[in-house]
Parts: structure tokens; sequence; C-alpha cells
């Protein structure tokens, strides 16, 4: 049993449901309470689609439990597969319905449905929604592409001379981080390498397509967390080779291409020349500098946190502090990127401890999600988001992928939007006392506000109304062993340093005075640990 | 709509009700945590069920308020299946992790949900068995799961599991019961007018703390504030106190009528009751006016939600005449809405339960100038071309009483007055 105030991840159903609701003409019966239906309006709500999701639910009672569930499910089948006429369905329960133990899968497979019905099996005790999500796409493929499966012992024949070379997408669905975008920037890339894409899948497919997909000559995996079990089985069955680069940053994009290109047996020049991308420039114009070597601390799914450190220390000149993932099943590869960065990778769905963690690091940027973005504002730090889980704002009506060239500029503009831009950092170490810049002072456009408190105001451009009431639990507000002390002047001094930089230099401050055995910090201890800590 | 609105009742809705079996599109009652955990706010209110209970809680507070809040969920996993035995041990691990991080706390709601209902987990013998072992922290255990309770069902049930603790009011002591959160600001404007008019002592369940519970007795009138307090009604006239039939204080007369119920137990005169109220109700008249030509005449259909549907339909078909297609409401008590029924047009539609599909089939049909649903359908019917109001912000508004009449009428107003403003 486990305390959750808040999780990074749905159960595994809400993953399956991202799939369906993603295909263009299969239908999800899922055996659940009255209830469960709250999930229809993550994809109304937050992604604002226009219509419902495809899935009808049994939402059995309390006094039905003791009569026959059984029937309620055959019911719902069969009118769902009347009123919907899908091509394929997919059959499956959610976790009070796992327990009643109807399978809810063989019942509607023994009904004789015109066509294939896929039951899912999701253990809601022990996986989440991207597990859901990818083993559904698995199931989903086997049970479509299955019968066209090849013999054992046959390997593909080689590409007929004048005969573009295609692939299918995988891994985007309904209700991802940007799939929609990353799909049409990385399609846009493909076609320009003169590769067909057969079939994405599952956003926009069709069960048709799902059955044709191992006719293509290779796979893209978008998402591994979701395209991965899909993605061997393909590789295993139809000997479709897959992408393992993630093309999310410059980069990765190009070591992309040159994968795609090498799998396509196609020339990567077009590919290559198709980045046309203003990352490169941005990072290395002087409006820049200021961005050398800025703490960041990155926390997201697997994929996108290992893509985001990369960008993060290669193309923006930060200094990575900390990485971690929520996605355990994916923390092999979120182990193996942090020991590139010398760092203890932390693995978690506890958002407390990765609120620990953030604290801890006292970084000037926390990469995350739209967790880290409330922890982050919390703890007065700035925060752009780069995964899942999803909020409305991470549907925008603009284009704005994360993958791809496209993708690099908006990583960019993300990323750098929310700190203070390089001249004015300068123009407030000049003028400190300033009262405008003063802790009680915000910003002129948002004059109308509460002023903030001292040491943490909320600095992160926010559009969200609802604030936090909690009182922000500063880093190092106190000295953390409480056997130090502050003189006044050095807390006037300290007072006097930019707040974004205060948390951490009250801490290695604090940390400089420990280790010598210091229990008065004066501003002379407080200069000496900027020399000391400037010099490393 | 007359200045001088009487207060006879109408024609009264008799005909009979549609009665529906099928997928329900309403939340469970775990969500009136939402609101109650901020009411009452020396309470925790901790759900034992699964992820998706989880879930649920995050994605229907629509955006993720980071104020940390006072409820939270004990998330099942394989092991705890098992057996109650390894059950007492997890959830005494839980518990002290949360009174460790939150000494604040003096009540805690142990919540059931589907999951913790199904695999039948006596959450009422674990809470009495953490109340006998925690200092001074009580542990009262309710239902909030979707195969008993539907959405405010929740806070029934929550606040049918206080009745029990409610201390006894002595005979003598005559007190009003106001059952059913409201905002606070609502409160103090209806006490304003209690006071004035020699009713009381007021008390509310719940109140601000969950600790400070109201008295109950003998001569403990009570009056609903919200449509949804059937079984903790049941419960504390159970413990003897009157209740006293009223429709709900929504809009003016709705309002009217509800405070005079509440002034004839105190054996205040009508004509008293009217003129205190006359300045407030002039002015809730005035802020309808001001919507009642967009409104009047126009058709509304609701889906099943909150139990407010009869209320809200009686107000807007009565106070801003509006044509009723259909009253949808996920559970009809009939003993409980009997005054809101009396002044109901004849010739309606009420629909209890649901079957979505078969709903979604009439509505489309009727084409009604606006629908009121839950957010899994608001969406897709305005990309159908249906103007639509979600419900549940009717939940989470203060809407009662004579000063938010006004308030409650632009509600309805917005999603018309937006369609004619939007050029694209």
């Amino acid at each position: 049993m486990k305390l959750t105030v808040w999780t990074y991840e749905g159960p595994p159903h809400v993953g399956a449901m991202r799939v369906a609701t993603g295909l263009e003409d299969v239908h999800y019966v899922l055996h659940a309470p009255q209830g469960d239906t709250y999930a229809d309006l993550l994809f109304t709500m937050i992604e604002r689609r226009d219509h419902r999701p495809p899935v009808t639910y049994t939402t059995f009672q309390a006094r039905d439990l003791g009569g026959d569930t059984a029937e309620l499910v055959v019911n719902s089948v069969r009118d769902a597969y009347e009123r919907f006429r899908p091509s394929a369905l997919l059959v499956g329960a959610s976790c009070t319905a796992e327990l009643i133990q109807d399978n809810p899968g063989g019942l509607a497979e023994s009904l004789g449905l015109p066509v294939p019905v896929v039951p899912l099996e999701l253990p809601s005790y022990q996986r989440k929604e991207n597990w859901g999500a990818g083993e559904t796409l698995y199931q989903l493929v086997r049970h479509l592409a299955g019968p066209r499966a090849p013999e054992r012992g046959w390997s593909r024949p080689p590409r007929p001379e004048g005969k573009a070379p295609s692939c299918n997408i995988l891994g985007p669905t309904a209700l991802g981080f940007r799939h929609r975008d990353d799909v049409q920037e990385i399609r846009r890339l493909l076609e320009r390498m003169g590769i067909e894409v057969r079939t994405v899948a599952p956003l926009g497919a069709t069960a048709a397509q799902i059955a044709g997909i191992g006719e293509a000559d290779f796979n893209v995996v978008l998402y591994p967390e979701i395209a991965d079990s899909a993605a061997r089985w393909l590789e295993r069955t139809f000997q479709q080779p897959r992408t393992s680069v993630i093309p999310i940053g410059v980069g990765a994009t190009r070591d992309f291409v040159a994968e795609v290109a090498e799998l396509a047996g196609v020339d990567p020049t077009p590919g290559l020349d198709a980045l046309e991308t203003r990352l490169p420039w941005w990072s290395r114009s002087v409006d820049s500098t200021y961005l050398t070597g800025k703490r960041v601390f990155i926390f997201g799914d697997a994929t996108h946190a290992v893509a985001a450190a990369r960008v993060a220390r290669e193309e923006m000149g930060f200094e990575v502090v900390g990485l971690g993932t929520y996605s355990r099943e994916f923390a092999r590869e979120v182990r193996d990127a942090a020991k590139t960065y010398g760092l203890e990778p932390l693995i978690s769905d506890d958002h407390l401890e990765v609120e620990k963690a953030i604290a801890e690091a006292a970084p000037e940027l926390v990469l995350g999600t739209q967790m880290e973005r409330h922890i982050a504002k919390r703890l007065g730090i700035f925060c752009a988001v780069i995964s899942a889980p999803v909020h409305v704002q991470d549907f925008p009506a603009r284009y704005a992928p994360q993958m791809g060239p496209e993708g690099a500029n908006v990583l960019f503009d993300t990323w750098i939007h929310p700190l203070v831009m390089g001249l004015e950092e300068h123009l407030l170490g000049l003028f400190q006392d300033d009262f405008e810049f003063g802790d009680g002072a915000v910003p002129s456009h948002r004059h109308n506000e509460h002023s903030a408190a001292p040491d943490a105001p909320a600095p992160a451009p926010e559009t969200e109304t609802a604030v936090a009431t909690a009182p922000a639990p500063t880093p190092g507000q106190a000295s953390t062993d409480g056997a130090t002390r502050w003189t006044r002047e050095a807390e006037a001094e300290l007072k006097r340093i930019p707040f974004f930089v205060r948390g951490k230099a009250r801490k290695n401050t604090e940390s400089f005075a420990r280790d010598r055995g210091i229990d008065e910090i004066g501003v002379d201890t407080l200069y000496e640990a900027k020399a000391w800590f400037g010099s490393r | 709509m007359s200045a001088a609105l009487p207060t006879v009742h109408g024609n009264g809705c008799d005909a009979p009700v549609l009665k529906e079996r099928g997928q329900r599109e309403v939340f469970c009652g775990l969500t009136g945590i939402l609101w109650l955990h901020r009411k009452m706010q020396d309470a925790f209110f901790l759900i034992v069920g699964s992820r998706t209970c989880a879930h649920l809680m995050q994605s229907a507070a629509g955006v993720m308020i980071f104020a940390e809040p006072r409820f939270g969920t004990a998330v099942m996993e394989e092991k705890d299946l098992a057996g109650m035995a390894v059950m007492d041990e997890e959830l005494d691990r839980v518990v002290a992790r949360l009174l460790e991080r939150r000494p604040e706390i003096r009540t805690v709601f142990l919540v059931g949900s589907c999951p913790s209902e199904v695999i039948k987990l006596d959450l009422h013998r674990a809470a009495e068995r953490l109340e006998e072992r925690a200092d001074g922290v009580r542990f009262i255990h309710y239902s909030g799961s979707g195969i008993e309770t539907t959405f405010t069902q929740g806070e029934d049930s929550c606040l049918r599991a206080l009745v029990p603790r409610l201390p006894e009011a002595p005979s003598g002591h005559a007190n009003l019961l106001v059952v059913g959160t409201l905002a606070d600001v609502v409160e103090e404007q209806l006490l304003r007018l209690f006071r004035e008019l020699g009713v009381g002592p007021v008390d509310f369940l719940p109140g601000r703390t969950a600790e400070a519970l109201p008295p109950v007795g003998p001569d403990t009138r009570v009056l609903a504030a919200q449509p949804w307090v059937n079984d903790t009604l049941r419960a504390l006239t159970g413990r003897g106190a009157t209740l006293l039939p009223a429709p709900f204080p929504l809009g003016a007369e709705g309002t009217t009528e509800w405070i005079r119920a509440a002034a004839r137990a105190w054996d205040v005169s009508d004509d008293r009751v009217d003129q205190v109220v006359a300045p407030a109700r002039a002015r809730a008249r005035r802020a309808l006016d001001r919507y009642r030509e967009a409104l009047e005449g126009r058709s509304i259909f609701f889906f099943p939600d909150s139990q407010l549907e009869i209320p809200l339909a009686r107000f807007l078909s009565r106070e801003m005449g509006m044509r009723l297609v259909e009253v949808g409401t996920p559970h009809l008590d009939a003993d409980h809405m009997t005054e809101e029924l009396k002044l109901l047009p004849a010739e309606i539609r009420l629909a209890e339960g649901q079957d979505v599909e078969r709903q979604l089939d009439r509505c489309r049909e009727a084409g009604p100038d606006l629908t009121v649903c839950g957010m899994g359908l608001a969406n897709p019917l305005e990309a159908e071309g249906l103007r639509t109001k979600w419900s549940i912000e009717l939940v989470f508004t203060p809407i009662q009483g004579f000063e938010q009449a006004g308030d409650l009428a632009e509600l309805f107003h917005r999603p018309l007055d937006r369609a004619q403003r939007l050029k694209v």
C-alpha cells in the first residue's frame, strides 16, 4: 500500500484508452464500475477532443455484484458493436472489475462477432498507464497483424529496384505529450529523405492498417514506453528492423537521420540538409553566454528525460545536476545516462521524493513534468515542462513539436524563456538595491498580484490561476543542521544576491561553514565560500 | 414574472419518471472530497483504493492545485489483496506516515472505494482500531465507491457517518441544523437573515472543522441546503430531529421559501419573513432581470450529475422562463424532492439514472438551446453544434441564496452569450 497524493501515471486501462482513442475505428469495452468514466474528460477537456473516446463502460453497481455481472459484459459488448460498428474490439477490465474475475475478454470472444476481438489483461495492482498503452498496442498488433505473419525462417526480400523505402511510425497516442506535432515533424523529415510513411500507429491508424503493418521495410519508434513491445515483436515476426535514436535535439536528430538512412539504405544527405534549425546559432550567439553552466535538474518519462539531458549539456551548455524518471520499466536507460553525467539517478514515482531531491540539488532550472512545475514554483525555481503527465497547457493551439528540427527550436524557446535574460541578469547584479528589484517587488507587468514571500518569489511565468497556498519549503531557509548561525550583516548581504541563486548561495555557504567548523556565518564567510565554490 | 411573485405552488410534476439503466457518465462519490476537504479544515480524507482512485482525484480537480491537499489515496498493490492481516499492517504504516507529515489533522476519514468494497475490506473496524490507538485523532469510515454512490452522494455518505458522533442536544435546545456544504460566504448571508428573523441558534453540517460537531436532539429542526443529503436527513430524524420540508435555496423564490420553512418553525409570521427578505429579494430579482430576456423561452436539457438538476430546472422554468426538455437526475429521492416537484411544470420529462447513449440520442433529437452535462460530454456536444454548460461548475460555485441568484442565472447565460460573440 502506498500513500499517494498525486500520480505521474494513471492506471493501465487509461493507457489502453489512449491507444483506442488514437485509433480511427476500434472500440474499447471496459468492464468498470460507475465513476470510471471520469477518464473520458482527460481526452475531452485536457486534449480538447471533439469526440468522446470510443469506450463503452459496463457500469456495474453494488447490487449487480451478487447477480450476473458477466451478462452485463455480454450485453455491453453486443450493444457497443451494434451501435458503433467498429472494425475491431478491445475488451478488458478496470481495477475493480479485475477483482470480480468475469473474464470479459473471453466472454466477448465467445460471442462470435464478425470483427476481431482483442482481450486485454492489464494487471491494475502491478502496472501503470504507459505499460498499459504498450501492452494494448502489442496485443492489437499481434491479433490483427499476426494472421499475416510469414513462416518461420522467412527473410525479408530485398526491396525491388525503383521502389521507395517505407516505414511505420510507432508510439504516438491520444493524450500524448506533443505526439500530434512530433508525428508531423518526423513524417516531414522522413519524406524529405524519400521514405514513404505507411502507417502511424496508434494515432490515426485504422484496424486494416494495423493488419498490414508488417509490409513496411522498418519501424520508427518515437516513444519506446509505448511502442517497444510491439516493435520487438514486429522485428522478430516480420524481420522489420527498428530505430533506437529518439530525435529530440539537434545532435540526436542528426543521429536519427543517420540511423534511418542506414535502415532504409538511402543517402543521409537530404535528411541532414533538411535540418534547418536555429538552435545552434541561438545557443552560440553571445546573448546566450549567460546560460553557461546553469544547473539543471531533469525529471520525466525515461525517453524525454534522457533526451533532455543530452540537449541540456551539449546544446544549451547547461550542467546537469539531477536526472530521474518515474518510468520504472525504463529505469536502465536512465541509469546508463546518469552514469555519463556522473550522477546518481532518481528512479521514483513518489513526487515528495522528487521534491526533496530537487530541493537538495538547488538547481537554477528544472526540466520536468507538471508535477515538477508545481514543485519548482514552491521552491522558487524556474521550470519548463518536457514530459507527460500532461496538462491542458501541454496542448497548445500552435505547432510545437519536441522532435526534429522545429522541435529543437521549440526546446530552445521553452527552456530559455522562463529564465531571466542575460542583460537583465547583469542589471540585477549591478543595481541590487533598486527598490523595484527587491524581494517584495513584483514584475511590473504583474503589479496587481500579491508580492511574493521573501526568499521565495514565484518567478516563473505562470498563467494558471490556482495558487499554491502552502508555505514554500525553501531550501536552506534555516541552516540545515541548526548549528550554524548567520550574522545580521551576512543575512542582509545574502538578501542582495538575486533570488534565483540565493538558495544555492545559502546552501553552499552553510556547507562551507560546517566543513570548517565555523558556527557563525559572517559576510567574510559568505565571500570565502563564494570564492571557494566559484573555483571548482 | 410579476414583481410580486406569490408563494403559490405550480401545477406540480407527476409525470411518470423515465428510469434508465446503462452506461453512466458521472463521477463516483469520492469526488465529494474535493470540496469536503476544503470545508473541514482539520480533516484528512484517506481513500483506501487503487491507482484509478488517485488518478480520478487528480483529474477531476481539473487543474492540479498544488496547495498540498488534505486528501490522499492509499493505493492497494498486489500483496494488499491477500487479506486483512496484511492490510491492517499496511494501513497502520500509511496512517503513521500521514500523521507524522500532518500533525494538525484531528479527524481522518477512511474512505472506501470500489476495490475496497469489492474485496470487502472492513474499514469500519479498521477505523475503530486506529482510533483506539491514535492519540486523540478520530477515524471515521464512509464509502465513496462508485458501486454505491454517485458524485454528490459521497458527501451524503460522509455526513451520514458523522451523525452518530453528533453530541446530544438536550430537550428544549431548539437549534436549526442546515445540512449540506455551502460556501462560507453563503452561510454568512443566510445567518444574517436568520438572525434578523430570530431563528436560531443555527448550526451547519458540515461545519468549518470536523471536530466542532453541531448538537442534535428532539427539538432540532433540520433544513437541507443541498439536494443530495438524503441519508443524512434520515439519520438525523432517527436521532429525534424534525425535518422541515422546503424547496432548495436557489433563486429568489427558492431562497424565500427555504427561509420561510425555518421561520415558520420558529413561529415567525409570513408577513415578517417577506418584510425581512424584501431588500435582498428585490436585489436578486434585479440581478435576474438582466438575464431573463436572453434565457426566456429557451429550451434546456439536463444530463444527470449532482441531483441539483430538479431544483435548477424549477428555478430556470419559474424565474427565468426557460423551457424544460428533459431533466435527468442520477437519483430521485421522492421523499426529499416533494416541495420541488410541486413547483415543476406538469409536462416535462424526468429521467432517473442513465443510459448515456440513449440519452444522447434524445438530446440530439430535441436539439435544445442549452445542454447541462458533465465534462466528458460537453466538448463533443459543442462540436456537434449544441451549446453546453458543464455541470460541475454548478457544484463548485456559490449559487445559493439571494445574493448569488444573479450569478446562478449568469452561469446559464454565459454559453449563449459566448456563442453570440464569437465570429470564428
